[in-house]
């Protein structure tokens, strides 16, 4: 079999252990989304005007995204470092940057499920409004920015994963470097969600910005995730 | 015979503490070496080095003709260590945990039932999350996934632990099978009379220092 075969195999493989325990976990249904749902509702609670939650509806989205997704990559690492699967992993000489993909790979879906969700609130809870050019346009946001999302996330939780006190210390670690998704990923669900007076057309170039990060960060961390989590 | 671990004054580090301090060690192919030694002597280090986890500081080494100092990520594929910890997904099945470690490999669905049957965790146990097993039935476990890798150095750390008088048999007598179809185990045990009955030679490890 060919190494890049190979490495596709283990890719894959990973991706399927990490959804297959969570579909046995259940920890993003039963505790992240609820988390996620109620972080909504709050802001509602909080902010208490539907014109100005209309407004902020994007921000309150991603803010939301960026807080469950924190818990996400803790649960993502922690099943490996619990009975040292992940040190079996790197003694087993399985390519990292495969072990990367796969775990992207997982993060990935779970996080595009919770943003669906988080949509779906805002345009129920916030009274959203979307056509169907800005309704395409959240939907290549979403993808476009999970993929960011989810490389980063791997990356620094596996940066994270042999630290002392690594439940701190990943979140000040990862949001000051998703901060270009935030804004990026903000302006263009603006722009879908008509936010402000903002049109479909203005959100592109953010997208663009969305594009830029992703490409990079799986582009670095296929190549740095091993030797981050060696040492 | 051919020499398949070479260590010549391998001295590694742990933090600031030097763990392995001149380490001096050459096992055969097909040979069952014991490391003896108290706590703290650098058993796990030796282990951990010989996998390619640990890297060298100073010193010569080489696993299977590949040096330890420049290319150690090549050896672990041809390696198993087993250590404190079982490698296990504590979420997924016995059989979820056995196909995944298969599929990293390419392992066909019956060396996986050849393996859980060799350490009896077929049957019922296969379909019980590994998180419900107890310590001796997670151990039986991740020796299955060791013989799914095809390992050809064994290396063990405490691999008796938690495992029933039973168990501990047929352990011995997996690991002897295992070196008859050419394998070779290095492993720490503090079950002395039981390892030295396994064992075809033994190393002393204190301070660092193996003898």
């Amino acid at each position: 079999m060919s190494n890049a075969a190979s490495k596709r195999r283990v890719a894959i493989a990973v991706a399927r252990k990490d959804l297959t325990i969570e579909w046995n976990s259940r920890i993003l249904v039963n505790q992240v989304a609820p988390f996620a749902a109620i972080v909504m509702v709050l802001f509602a609670f909080a902010l208490d005007n539907e014109g100005i939650l209309q407004r902020v509806a994007p921000g309150l989205v991603w803010l939301a995204t960026l807080f469950s997704m924190l818990v996400v990559i803790q649960r993502s690492f922690t099943v490996e470092s619990a009975d040292g699967a992940l040190d079996a992993l790197r003694v087993a000489g399985i390519d990292m940057g495969a072990i990367f993909v796969g775990k992207a790979l997982a993060l990935m879906v779970q996080l595009f499920v919770l943003e669906l969700l988080l949509v779906a609130t805002a345009v129920v809870l916030y009274g959203v409004n979307m056509t169907l050019a800005g309704f395409c346009e959240a939907i290549v946001t979403l993808v476009v920015a999970t993929v960011g999302l989810g490389s980063v996330g791997t990356l620094y939780g596996g940066l994270a994963a042999g630290a002392r006190g690594r439940e701190t210390l990943l979140p000040l670690l990862l949001l000051p470097v998703v901060a270009p998704v935030l804004i990026g990923a903000t302006r263009a669900t603006e722009a879908a969600f008509g936010s402000g007076g903002t049109t479909v057309s203005e959100g592109w170039p953010w997208i663009g910005l969305l594009l830029v990060f992703a490409v990079l960060f799986c582009a670095v961390g296929t190549v740095a995730f091993g030797p981050l989590v060696d040492e | 015979m051919d020499t398949v671990i070479q260590l010549s004054g391998v001295v590694a580090v742990l933090g600031q503490f030097p763990a392995l301090a001149g380490v001096n060690l050459e096992v055969q192919r097909g040979e069952i070496v014991l490391l003896q030694g108290p706590n703290g002597a650098g058993k796990t280090s030796l282990l951990r080095v010989c996998a390619g986890l640990m890297p060298i500081e100073r010193g010569t080494g080489h696993v299977l003709g590949i040096d330890l100092a420049t290319n150690r990520e090549a050896i672990r594929s041809r390696v198993g260590l087993l250590g404190h910890t079982n490698g296990l997904y504590l979420d997924l099945t016995v059989m979820q945990n056995m196909q995944f470690w298969a599929s990293t490999v390419g392992a066909t669905d019956s060396e996986i039932e050849t393996a859980m049957a060799t350490m009896h965790i077929e049957g019922r146990l296969a379909d019980v999350k590994a998180s419900q097993l107890s310590a001796g039935q997670r151990r039986r476990c991740a020796l299955a996934s060791l013989i799914v890798r095809r390992a050809e150095i064994w290396l063990l750390d405490e691999p008796h632990a938690g495992l029933d008088a039973a168990g501990r048999d047929e352990l011995d007598a997996l690991l002897r099978s295992a070196v008859t179809s050419g394998a070779t185990v290095v492993l720490a045990s503090h079950e002395r009379d039981r390892a030295l009955g396994l064992a075809t030679r033994t190393v002393t490890i204190d301070g660092g220092g193996a003898s």
